[in-house]
Parts: structure tokens; sequence; C-alpha cells
């Protein structure tokens, strides 16, 4: 632990700072993706598939190239084929034979959206006409939906040779399953016969969105010889490359990728969509294109995560010991295999010390667009049924839910369902923080009930390269490969100012293009501020041993008697009080006579992160006569290791909350018998709104990550795993109503008052 | 394709431009004059990050045909600051880091000026329904309001 | 590609005109707030686009006949900033101020709403407890009609081509008149009405209920007049045991579809939950409490 460095030193980390990147975006000024323009630039529009589940006999697009200002149409003809092979680690694997195809769809279309034409020309209005003119000859197949009817042995299968993974031996029929994961720890079977009490429950999550604001949107600019040039919005612009590239079949370094403002993503901008199709059409046209996204079209072909039915059962001692868990998992994969449900079945138990787990999911694929992450994928889900079932158990032995949850917390040294041990500690700090907040005990009133619930996530680190470059002024550039969501440029930069010991407005933080810094893992799984903030302080520590060199040439005396002290080199050891300090900014100014540019660079592939830990209790307020449900409050405590930048920290976790609210009252995939969305818009995909929410209430817990210079843990995803729980265990106080079916919007909450 | 011929004034500036009658305002501004500050999230007037205030009042402009800005006082995110002085909310906005990503920010501000031009001392409650129209996935709109109200509070103090 | 003739005329004849002279779709744009989203969502292709916000008669509120005249491109925020409307209708200008956002509201009109005929519009179920009176101006000249006979069908109203409304006539007030308009949505804004009701009442010296209209919306393919729940009301002091009747009678009045708003069963119920509440609401108002 003795390597974070201690709070009472800290000058620029744990500040408030205003964000560099702050002001073009108040002053409409900052450019995301659809923002950008070159001259002689057409329009990309994506031709989509009306139907749920068919297969295309014919694409013709005659008609559509002989509309004037059309100068392009490209299918999934015009994409090189690849490999059938799942790649990476087990838990984000991917399978590029896939991703082709949802690009664009070949054999078949899977799910109302999934696009399959694409056409550029010198109007978005042409563009959207020869959409028009696209004939398509498709053979309608039957549809399935729900993940339970996907599972069914006569559903309509989305590929007939799809074998379930992880069965031994393999099904010798094909199914919808894609994969079939188990972890296991004790014997949770003979288990529940020794515990005082048994509950077993079972639940419904729907697919929700990510909801970003900013539809999918890029320009690409492709050259004759090969080369290529893209602006888009994404979570990781090395990520955009490393797909465009093997979509289209180019050469990585032909690529250069640039990273637009993002407005938003929550994951939902870790792959592609629009991106190797604009480069496709640009290719081919011989003009800059650029694709927008509409609103639909986010809702219909992106996104979302996993709905899911679950089944928890929990055995518990009166004197409040879990002594065993078991979860049954099935998530909707979409049209493509890759749920987050392995995530589901490692997150759900991991805040507890429980002897006998067993949890088992299933990647189930139907006829809806691919999910994809969405803020700790996969957690938010399996929690919501495993924190519904434990407000049960606590409440039948009559414990309070904080304590109960205190009682079996996971520790350092705590055996994870998957394996490895609990090396962080926090879990517990986290609760105790929550269980001090004085409304917990603040009372009710009429048709109001409390609820808790705790979340964990992994967080992440991996590959992650910075580059800090020292100007004349003594001022420096941070160039790293992470885009911004969220404000990482103020991180960045307060952890680079605090390492070289210069002032925070003396550093310019920025994201350079995939070409001008090293390989940077996407934005996503909390992994910037400490991942890629471990890269920017190690290029920082060799920038100071570099200002150390040339401070002792400055002097002429030995190098490893200088020392690098509050922002100055000072000489130390027996030249120790020779000379009086040298100004990082001074030594800057020498920077041709001491031997050129001071330029460090820093790459890592980042271990050690700390999983995040949210604990939450919510108060809600039903309305007896219509089911409606009022957040009142909200009190969310997460351990963030540490915070760099406390505003941003809150931020994070009242901004995963509130999306938790969203997922737990209102927000849900609504599909006709058709396998049409009928809600592909914001008016009836609802998420919260500003008079929807009391002030959510932010506890930043510090427990430092001995792994990182500061101690960051990473903020971004734990806050939105608890609200589901939380809420429904405040409807059943409220009510005693227990509602296991999400969204628990008005008409359910009424059905059950009323049942 | 015959085009409309439009005169109106953005921002203080007279602004000629043509369009295709179904251009939104939106699309005229983003795509015509090259003032990308106001945002598509949605194009059915259901997220607000396209808000601008058109004669006195706040509006979405892709509900807003750039032929109906004819004559029109149109104010846009650009004309916020003073040069290169930010305006009251602009800077409370930075102070209480009410931006994440920053999308809905150019629609949010236009809202929260708007309502203050109408009501200079807002209730929380009043601030929140004022600017329900306007999605913000990020932040859940804690640092938002307290931007607004905090702004409220400077500009009736600039006042008396 | 067709291309769309945009025209802003000042009178609403030369609108009628207009109109009735197109060969293809023809549009009346008043907020835009409907017609623009159909556009873009391809729904509607219109030939031609007639503004009408610049026809004097239908952007004012007037009085006439100790009532008022409302025109009918008059925006929700323009009928909540009309001192001596909004005082006289408050249920009715709370209903037009509950269409969408602050965005909309500042853009949106009642005759909007009305000819859009969504049978979930806000102001529509107030509009007709007002028992206000719509005056169309077409090709054939000016007639009057009660409100609850334009909207006939999900998008689809009575209206001849050419035919606009201009106006709606709103009563004079007796003394002891009360209105209110309340609608249930799953947020607290942005949301389509799932049920709305709107309730009109007049009360004599002695507080018994002398008149009342009841509507509601989103429960059937237009708004729903619930003579049944109006006679619950008159004659009594609209006490508990008769705003319990009336809401009784509203329930027993739908005939709402599930969709992706709600349930038949939520409508059913929930309607009358809105009726009573909106009826207590209206009842203060009438006495003078608010």
């Amino acid at each position: 632990m003795s390597a974070v460095v201690t709070e009472k030193k800290l000058k620029v980390v744990g500040t408030r700072p205003d964000r560099p990147d702050g002001v073009p975006k108040l002053t409409g000024t900052a450019q995301y993706g659809a923002d950008y323009t070159l001259p002689g630039m057409l329009w990309g529009k994506i031709l989509r598939s009306p139907h749920a589940h068919a297969r295309i006999r014919k694409i013709d697009a005659s008609k559509a190239l002989k509309l004037p200002g059309v100068k392009g149409v490209i299918t999934a003809a015009d994409l090189p084929e690849q490999k059938f092979e799942y790649v990476g680690a087990e838990r984000v694997a991917q399978n590029f034979w896939h991703m082709t195809r949802n690009i664009l769809a070949r054999e078949k279309v899977l799910y109302e959206g999934h696009a399959l034409a694409a056409v550029a020309a010198t109007t978005p209005a042409i563009a959207a006409e020869a959409l028009k003119l696209i004939e398509v000859d498709y053979e309608i197949l039957p549809h399935v939906i729900d993940v339970e009817d996907a599972m069914k042995p006569d559903a309509p299968l989305l590929f007939e040779d799809m074998i379930t993974r992880g069965v031994e031996p393999p099904p010798t029929k094909p199914s919808n399953v894609s994969k079939r994961v188990e972890f296991k720890i004790g014997d949770a079977d003979a288990a529940f016969a020794t515990a005082d009490e048994v509950v077993e429950m079972s639940f419904k999550t729907a697919a929700v969105h990510q909801g970003y604001i900013e539809p999918h949107a890029c320009l690409a600019r492709a050259d004759a010889d090969g080369q290529a040039e893209v602006w888009s919005s994404s979570q990781g612009h090395f990520v955009v490359r490393t797909m465009t590239v093997k979509m289209l079949g180019m050469k990585t370094g032909d690529l250069r990728c640039h990273a637009a403002e993002i407005g938003g993503a929550f994951g939902g901008k870790t792959v592609v969509y629009v991106e190797p199709v604009a480069v496709a059409l640009s290719k081919k046209t011989g003009h800059p294109v650029k694709i927008m996204m509409s609103r639909e079209d986010v809702f219909k072909a992106t996104g979302p995560t996993s709905g899911a039915s679950m089944t928890i059962k929990v055995g518990v001692m009166r004197d409040g010991t879990i002594v065993a868990a078991k979860g049954l998992f099935k998530y909707q994969a979409g049209a493509f295999p890759g749920s987050p449900v392995m995530n589901g079945c490692m997150c759900g138990f991991a805040p507890y010390d429980i002897a006998n787990v067993n949890t088992i999911g299933y990647d189930v694929v139907c006829n809806r667009p691919k999910s994809v992450a969405y803020r700790a994928p996969g957690s938010p889900i399996s929690a919501f049924a495993v924190e519904s079932t434990l407000d049960m158990a606590a409440k039948k032995i009559g414990m309070d839910p904080i304590q109960f949850r205190l009682k079996n917390i996971a520790k350092i040294g705590t055996p994870t369902v998957w394996g490895p041990k609990h090396s962080h500690a926090g879990f517990a700090e986290t609760l105790q923080a929550l269980q001090k907040h004085p409304a917990y005990t603040a009372p009710l009133g009429k048709n109001q009930g409390r609820g808790v619930a705790v979340g964990y996530w992994f967080n992440g680190g991996g590959e992650s390269s910075s580059t800090v470059n020292v100007n004349e002024d003594g001022t420096v550039v941070v160039a790293t490969g992470s885009p911004d969501i969220g404000g990482s440029r103020a991180s960045t930069a307060q952890m680079a100012a605090e390492t070289l010991g210069i002032p925070y407005e003396a550093v310019r933080p920025i994201i350079a293009d995939t070409n001008s810094v090293g390989y940077t893992q996407a934005t996503g799984g909390s992994r910037v501020t400490f991942a890629t903030g471990i890269t920017v302080i190690n290029a920082c520590k060799k920038v100071t041993e570099e200002m150390c060199k040339r401070a002792a040439k400055m002097w002429k005396i030995e190098p490893e008697n200088v020392i690098w002290e509050d922002g100055s080199a000072r000489p130390a050891g027996k030249r120790a009080g020779e000379f009086p300090p040298l100004t990082f900014k001074e030594i800057a100014s020498k920077r041709t006579a001491t031997g050129g540019p001071v330029v460090a660079s820093a790459s890592i592939n980042a271990e050690g992160q700390a999983p995040g830990f949210s604990a939450q209790f919510a108060d809600v307020e039903v309305d007896p006569d219509t089911g409606a449900v009022k957040i009142l409050r909200d009190v969310a405590a997460q351990d963030v290791g540490r915070a760099i930048h406390p505003s941003y920290c809150e931020g994070q976790i009242i901004g995963g909350v509130v999306q938790g609210i969203g997922c737990a009252l209102n927000e849900e995939y609504i599909y006709d018998k058709n396998g049409h969305l009928e809600n592909a818009g914001f008016l009836d995909y609802r998420m919260p709104v500003a008079s929807d929410l009391p002030k959510i209430d932010a506890i930043v817990v510090e427990v430092p990550n001995p792994n990182h210079p500061y101690g960051v843990k990473g903020v971004a995803e734990a806050n939105i795993v608890p609200p589901m729980a939380a809420i429904a265990s405040a409807i059943h106080g409220a009510t005693g109503k227990r509602l296991t079916d999400l969204p628990m919007s008005p008409p359910k909450v009424l059905a059950a008052l009323d049942g | 394709m015959a085009k409309q011929h439009v005169v109106t004034t953005i921002n203080g500036n007279a602004v000629e431009f043509l369009c295709d009658t179904r251009q939104t305002l939106l699309e005229v501004l983003r795509d015509e004059l090259h003032m990308t500050g106001a945002k598509e999230g949605c194009g059915t007037g259901d997220c607000g990050a396209c808000t601008v205030n058109i004669d006195g009042r706040m509006m979405c402009s892709c509900l807003f045909l750039g032929a109906e800005a004819q004559g029109k006082k149109i104010n846009t995110i650009e004309g916020m600051a003073a040069g290169d002085k930010l305006h009251v909310l602009q800077r409370k906005f930075l102070e209480h880091a009410a931006l994440q990503c920053g999308i809905c920010t150019p629609g949010m501000l236009i809202a929260a000026k708007t309502l203050l031009e109408n009501n200079p001392d807002p209730t929380e409650e009043q601030t929140r329904y004022w600017l329900a129209g306007n999605l913000c996935r990020c932040t859940g709109y804690n640092q938002i309001i307290d931007a607004v109200l905090d702004a409220a509070k400077e500009l009736r103090g600039a006042k008396s | 590609m067709s291309e769309m003739r945009f025209e802003a005329p000042k009178t609403a004849e030369a609108a009628v005109a207009l109109l009735a002279g197109a060969s293809g779709v023809a549009r009346v744009l008043a907020g835009g707030t409907d017609l623009l989203i159909q556009m873009r969502g391809g729904r509607v292709e219109p030939e031609l686009v007639v503004d009408i916000k610049g026809i004097a008669e239908m952007s004012t509120i007037t009085s006439e006949n100790g009532g008022f005249r409302l025109g009918a491109a008059v925006t929700a925020m323009e009928m909540h900033e009309h001192a001596a409307f909004s005082k006289a209708w408050p249920g009715l200008t709370e209903a037009a101020m509950l269409i969408g956002s602050y965005q909309i509201k500042g853009r949106a009109t009642v005759g909007g709403n009305l000819c859009n005929a969504s049978p979930a519009a806000d102001s529509v179920p107030a509009l007709i407890a007002a028992g206000a009176t719509a005056t169309i101006v077409g090709p054939k000249g000016r007639r009057d009609a009660k409100v609850e006979d334009i909207a006939t069908g999900p998008g689809k109203n009575s209206l001849a081509k050419g035919e606009i409304v201009v106006s709606f006539l709103l009563p004079a007030r007796p003394a002891n008149s009360g209105d209110a308009y309340l609608r249930f949505i799953p947020r607290t804004e942005m949301d389509i009405a799932v049920v709305g009701a709107g309730i009109n009442l007049t009360l004599d010296g002695k507080g018994v209920c002398t008149a009342a209209r009841v509507c509601v919306g989103a429960v059937a393919e237009r708004a729903l007049v619930v003579q049944p729940a109006a006679d619950a009301l008159i004659g009594s002091t609209v006490d508990d045991a008769a705003i319990a009747k009336m809401g009784a009678a509203v329930s027993a009045a739908c005939r709402p579809i599930d969709d992706k708003r709600g349930t038949k069963a939520f409508r059913i119920k929930v309607s009358g939950v809105m009726a009573r509440r909106a009826a207590a609401i209206a009842l203060n108002r009438a006495r003078g409490k608010n």
C-alpha cells in the first residue's frame, strides 16, 4: 500500500479545476462526429431491413445508381469475407465473420434495421431517395424475440449450423444457444440443505439502450493509393482502425483515425457500424463521405444491452450468513453471439463471501440488434436478480439489509466464483459509508419505502500509450490515445501536473490520432484514468529524469546528484545546496543548449486494476391509484480509489445512478408481433428527464488502489449496477409487492398492487 | 429544384440563405451555414439538443422549417458568449462540471438562458421542468441544475 | 424527386384557396410539431405546405360575447401568458401546457393538436369539456362545428378538402365555474398521455352542480364525451360519492387498446383516477379556491 502517494503531498490531484476541453463545448465550436465536413463531400445513407428475419434473395441497385447525384452503392459483396473464429479474451471475444455481417448483411437479415446496402450521393435528400430505389427480394422467415422462446427446441434458427459452445459432449442439433458458461465453488446444492431459509425467485429484464444523445456519425476520406482517414465519434479510434482495416482488408498503417468529440457512448461506441461503410463508399466514389445515423437507426441497429430471464436461489442462516447461492442467467445476445452473460455470472455474487456458489449462463441469439457493451456490461442485469433475492432473504430473517451485506461482504483473500481471490479492500468501507448517511435512518411516510443494493464491476486495465512534449515556455502537451467522454483530459492534465510539479494550466492534454501516438484500447471498463493515467505519470517521470539531466548540464555537475522535487531540479547528495533550484520552466527554456527537445513516451499493458464497488439506497413513493413510482432520494456510495477530479467522479456516480433509475422504471425495447421495434425514439423509449429526479447524493469513498501511483480505481461503471434492485426493494417496502420484471413501469406496478 | 430564398437574423447578423423547402432550420444551420453548435440528437423534438431561441422563445430547430425563418430573430449557441467573454451560464457550467460529453450542452445553455430571461429567480423544481425537454444522459442533471441556479443568483446580483 | 411548395398567406381565405387548389397532398403548418415529424418519417410527402401562423385571426386571443375567441394557431405558451384567458380557462390552458417540452409549448397550437387527431391529444378533452365551438373556413365559406365532431379517429378529421379550423369560441363563463385537465404519463414530462381527463363544471349559489362536461382522452379512437359521468355530478354537491360515481362512469365508458404506452386494464382504471382528481381541482376552482 505504501506505493500510493499520500493525500497531504498532493497539490493538483483531488482539486476541481475547469476542464481543458470545456470552452469549445460551451460555445458550440467543439467538433463531434457529425460536425466534420470536407470539400467535395458526399452524403452516405444506409438501407435497412424492414423485416425481423429474412433471407436476401437479391439486391438490385441499378435504379438507384441511375438517379442523378448518386455516386456509388455498396453491399456486402464489396467487403471481403472473414474467417469464422472467436478472437480475444473469452469475456470480450469477437468474431469478424459475424461483425462483417452486422455491418452489411449477407445471406440473411437478422433484425429490423439490419443494414444491407449503402449509397453515397451529393445531397442527403438524393441519398434518401436512392435508398427507396434499391430493390431487395426477401424471403421472409419466422422470427424470435424473447430469450425463452429462442431457446425452445422448435424456435426459428438464426444460424442453421450453430452448435452450442461450452457443452461436453457438444449437442448434435443446432440451436440459438451460442454458448453455455458455468462457474462453481463449493457445493451449493448440498449447502442449501443446511440453510435455515432458502429463497428462490425468477426475474426478467428488458433490453435497454445506452441512450447516448449523439447518434453515430463519421466522415471518411480514402485515396486511390489505399490510404484513408476517418473522423468519427467512438470510444476508441484505435478500435475503429483495427475493425475497419479488418473489415476492408486494408493495411493498419494506411488508415488514420481521428477521435472526434464524442457525444456519449456508455459502451455503445466500442464497435463500428458506419466507419467501414463510409471508407468503402469513399474508396468507391473517390469523394469524402459522411454518414450520420438517425435516432431511429440508433435504436434499431446499435446498442442495446441484453434483456434476460433469470432464476436465483440463496440459502441463509438465521445469523445472516449466506451459505449457498445459485444463479441461472439467460441473456439475449441479439442477432449475433456475444451477450455479457459471462460477466453476469461472475459479477452477481462477487460482492460476497459465500462458500458455495454455482452460476450458469446462456448466450442466446434472437432477432434483435446485436447487444453491445453498456456500462458494467452484464452486471446490472444479474445484480437486479441477485440483490432482489438477497433483500427477500434479509427480510425473511429480519436483518437490516446493509448489516446483512456487511456480514457477508467479500474481503481481501475471499475467493471469487471464477477462481482468483479478491485482492482489494473497499467493499466494506463503502457499505459503512452508506450506513452512516443520516438519511438511511430517516423516517418514511405513507406509501414510501427504502431499498438497498450493491454492485460490483471488474474495472479494466489493458493497453495504453501517451507522449509528453515539453515546450520552450515550460508548458507541456500530453498526448494520449484515449477518447475523452467524461472529463479524462482534466484528470490526465491533473496527474501530469502533479507528477511534473507544474501548474495544471501549464498542461495541455490532447487526444492524438492513431498514427501519432501508441496503441491504446478503447475508453471503456473504467480504465482510462487507471491505465492511460499510469502511462501519463510514467512519461512525466521520464521527463523529470531528463529535466534533472538537463539541470546537471546547466550546472555542469553529475546527473546522479540532481533530484526532482516540487517542480524543480535541485542539487543533491554531495552537491546539495551548491545551486539554487532550477524550475521546470527555466530548464525548458534552455532546451536547445542542453540537448534538444524533451520528449517522453510511455506504454503499458496495465494489470493491477481494482474493482469498482457501489452501495446505494433508494427511497420511493408509490401512487397506489396509478402505480407511478417517484424517486424521493437516492444515495450512492462508491469506492473510487482516489478521486483525481472529485466533480467528475461525482458526475460519473450520479449519471450511472440515473441510468439505473431509467432502467428500473421505464426504459425497455418494445416489439410488436412482427418483430418490429415499436419505440425507436426518445418519445417512447423513456429515459429520465430532469423533472423526474431528485438530487442524487453521491458519496465518494477513497480506499486507494496500491497499483496506481495516485490510487485510482476507476469510477464510471459500478454505479449503474445497484439502482434496479434498490428501487424494487423500496417498492416492496412501500407496497408489500415484489416486482421481478423490469422495467417497473406504472402498468406493471398497478397490476401488482391490484393483483 | 427551385430553392427558397430566406432573409433572417442570426445572432444579430443579417443572414440570407437558399434552402430546400423541406429542410429544417437545424439542417440549414448545420449543412448550409456551417453552424454546427446545434446538434441533432433525435430530429423529432424529443431531446432538445438542437434548441435555438427564435423571437424570444426556445424551440427545437429540427421542428422548424428553414423557410419559416424569414424575418425572424434567431439566437444560437454560437452567439452566446460576447467575444472571448463567456456568458455567466457558460462559466457556471464549467465551474460546476455540468457537462460530461457536452453534446446536450449547447441546447441546454440556450434553454437555461431562455428560462432566466423569463424567470430570473426560478426554483429548483421550475428549473427541472423547464429543462425537461433537454435530455442529458451523462450527468443525471445534478450539476446542470446547480449551474443554472448559481448563474441565476449571480445574474440577479449583477442587476441589483 | 417532387418539390414542396411553401406558402405563408396572410388571410384564411387565401390559405383556403391554396389548399383547395392543391393538386397533390397539401398540409397546413401551424406549430409543425406533428407535421415535421411525419415528413421526416416519410409518412407524408406534401406537395404544398401552407404556414398559417401569419394569419391574424388565427394567431390571436380576443374577447367575444363575454367569452374568448381563441385563434387556432395560438400556441400553448401564448395561452398561458394571456392573463385573462388563462384565469378563465385554467384547465384548458394547463392541458395545452402539458404538450411536450417548453420548446414544444412555444410552438404547438390547439388547432394543430385537434386537427392532427391523435386520440391522446392533451388539449382536446379540455377543449371539449369547455364546450368550445370551432369556426371553420373552407371553399364554401365559414361554418361552426362542435369540437368533438372534428377528430373522428387516429389521424382522421371531418374537415373537407380546403377547410381549416381558424378559431375556437370559448363561451362566457357563468359564476362559480371551474375546469381542470389531468393526464397520466410514465415520466413527469415529455410523454404522450396514457389517459387524460378534462372536467368543466358550474355550481349554483348553494354549491350544487348545475352543469358539467366530462371528456377523456387516449381511451378510444378519439376523445370521448362521457355523459353518464357528467350526469353523476349534475345535481350533486360534487361530494366524494358523486366524484366516485363519476369516476366509475368514466372507466365504464373507456374502450382502450393495449399498446406501448399502457395496457387496457391500466387505462380503464387510471382514466377514472384522473377524472376524479381533475374533478376535485375543477370543484375547488368553481368554489373560487384557486
